[in-house]
């Protein structure tokens, strides 16, 4: 029965954790690439930008002495997805919109984003330094330890985590009742289908790139705060998520939010149940095997985990370029 | 004074010039028809009047406003609408999305139009909730006027509004102009089955290398012997 907790709190919870974050970034990444056509490289760190304003308003919240029954950061986490929300539209007025309006190709988009991605992590690291920081600054974070029936060990899961699948699971609700009972959702799906026939209709172009900023900036926010309460936050937080955040888009289908969900959990997983030791849940049957039973029998070593969703995303380019919910095709 | 008024327009996409001076004007409550061959700049002009190119000489009024060079969103509150030749529907969301879109500006209630449209359109209530992409061509030429009757617009343009679509289903659409220029909407349509079009049109333009070579009444174009010979097939 231990082997089973150990796959549950390895496995499962792991893949739902690391799929949740990248649920949330890919919904943004799909979003601005069916409305304004780029690929947002500047994505992760706009997570790691949405967490630091995440722990300034902590620590201010925890300078007055403020206590509260959920963890400040997250508390803290509303306000800051509404400023970070306010930041990207700051950004595209900046730096992409002009170029949209001069008419630039999709891939001087995808540069300047590039140089957006350089410039906040250089922002980032001028003003907070490298060290990594603990998003729980006024208690240490709970950890939760669910007896398993028939299990010396528990399930264990921390607030956080928790939080993270609850707040995954609502924002997903909440996006799919605007995309398609609200007029403005309606709209954004609109110009995601054919900016043309939208202007030509009358939809204003403006707001629905400002509601793309904002889901997407507000989802970053979050994803940002919520890795780096379940870890901690670091300024190169964006680096490795950034590349499995891309996998889970193009997998799920470009422009597609259920399929950049889909995705999201799709990478996770696969990357989750890649590094996991496989040979645990073999031991208790080891004696009815006819083979040795390895010490580990991980699919891929824990250092190569960033290989899986380039793995995935070649496969997936190779056999349905168009991604499981049937997106663009680049 | 005329409801629409193009004078001495030129037009093109960038550098590139089409338009060499189309001059067309309809009262309020025509039907006028622009036939010529292809390549004309017929959708050229249908483009130049929604706000989509580059307007170099020329003016547009509508109404008695100069709406020469006008941004494409803020024509549908002139209550203008256009539907395109291609790519004139919304293909993932639904026919019933297509028609509120077709709406975005209204920010009164629209449910009676929208019953109208669907009374007008009946194959369209069936499918109210199938993507607009999953339908055939003549029920997506359907929701594409549609979605452009939302507006209860004062002056329609139509693309080829009968392109690719059977014989019968070629004169239903046909009636269906007919039916709401009685509703009193004007209406410039573009047509390649010009015998039929300008048979039911007040005024005809027949465009040739950007610019008007006829225009007169749909009749009279339709009787004029040089007319029929080089654009009407004989
Ligand atoms: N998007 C575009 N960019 C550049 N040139 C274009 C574009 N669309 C059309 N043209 C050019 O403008 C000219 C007129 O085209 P237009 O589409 O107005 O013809 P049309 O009369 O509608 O023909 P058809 O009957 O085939 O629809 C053509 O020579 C065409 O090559
Ligand atoms: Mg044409």
């Amino acid at each position: 029965m231990n082997e089973i907790v150990f796959f549950i709190n390895k496995g499962i919870t792991s893949g739902l954790i690391i799929g949740s974050i990248y649920a949330l970034g890919a919904i943004g990444v799909t979003l601005i690439f069916g409305i304004l056509r780029f690929a947002h490289f500047a994505h992760g760190d706009m997570m790691t930008l949405g967490a630091f304003v995440t722990l300034i308003l902590t620590a201010a919240l925890a300078s007055l002495g403020i206590v509260l029954p959920l963890p400040l950061a997250f508390i803290a986490m509303f306000p800051a997805m509404a400023i970070t929300a306010c930041l990207a539209i700051g950004l595209d007025r900046v730096f992409y919109k002009p170029l949209r309006q001069a008419g630039a190709r999709p891939v001087v988009l995808v540069m300047a984003s590039v140089g957006v991605t350089l410039m906040l992590q250089g922002l980032i690291r001028l003003f907070a330094g490298v060290r990594s920081r603990d998003m729980f600054i006024e208690a240490p974070k709970e950890i939760f330890r669910i007896p398993f029936p028939g299990a010396s060990r528990p399930l264990i899961i921390t607030e956080p985590q928790v939080l993270l699948i609850v707040f995954t699971f609502v924002a997903v609700i909440v996006l799919h009742w605007f995309l398609t009972r609200s007029r403005l959702g309606k709209a954004m799906r609109a110009v995601s289908d054919n900016p043309e026939l939208a202007r030509i209709t009358g939809i204003n172009t403006n707001h629905v790139v400002w509601a793309t900023w904002i889901i997407g900036g507000a989802l970053a926010c979050a994803a940002g705060t919520l890795l780096s309460m379940d870890v901690t936050l670091k300024p190169d937080l964006s680096f490795n998520i950034l590349l499995p955040i891309f996998a889970a888009t193009i997998v799920g289908g470009i422009g597609q939010p259920y399929g950049a969900i889909a995705g999201g959990f799709l990478v996770g997983f696969s990357e989750t149940l890649a590094v996991f030791n496989w040979a645990i849940l073999l031991r208790p049957i080891k004696d009815h095997l006819w083979f040795e039973v390895p010490a580990n029998l991980a699919l891929v070593p824990t250092q190569y985990k960033l290989m899986v969703p380039f793995l995935i995303l070649i496969i997936v380019l190779i056999y349905r370029p168009t991604g499981i919910f049937k997106g663009r095709v680049l | 004074m005329s409801l629409l008024d193009i004078r001495e327009l030129h037009a093109g996409y960038g550098v590139m010039s089409i338009l060499k001076g189309i001059n067309m004007s309809l009262e309020a409550g025509e039907i006028g028809v622009i036939v010529g061959p292809n390549g004309a700049g017929k959708s050229t002009t249908l483009k130049a009047i929604f706000g989509m190119l580059n307007i170099t000489e020329g003016s547009i009024s509508f109404d008695g406003t100069d709406i020469t060079g006008i941004r494409s969103e803020q024509l549908a509150e002139h209550r203008i609408a256009f539907v395109p030749q291609e790519h004139n529907v919304f293909p993932t969301l639904s026919v019933h999305e297509n028609l509120e879109m077709g709406a975005y500006v209204r920010r009164d209630d629209f449910s009676s139009v929208m019953d109208h449209v669907y009374d007008i359109f009946p194959p369209l209530k069936d499918k109210r909730n199938q993507p607009a992409g999953e339908l055939s061509g003549g029920q997506r030429q359907m929701v594409a006027f549609g979605r452009a009757l939302m507006i209860e617009p004062k002056l329609i343009l139509l693309d080829e509004p009968t392109a690719g679509l059977s014989p019968m289903f070629m004169s239903q659409i046909f009636d269906r102009v007919i039916a709401i220029n009685r509703t009193g909407v004007t209406v410039a349509m573009v047509e390649q089955n010009a015998k039929q079009a300008l048979a039911i049109a007040h005024k005809g333009f027949v465009l040739a290398g950007g610019c008007n070579s006829f225009t007169d009444t749909g009749q009279n174009l339709l009787n004029n012997p040089e007319v029929a010979a080089s654009f009407l097939g004989g």
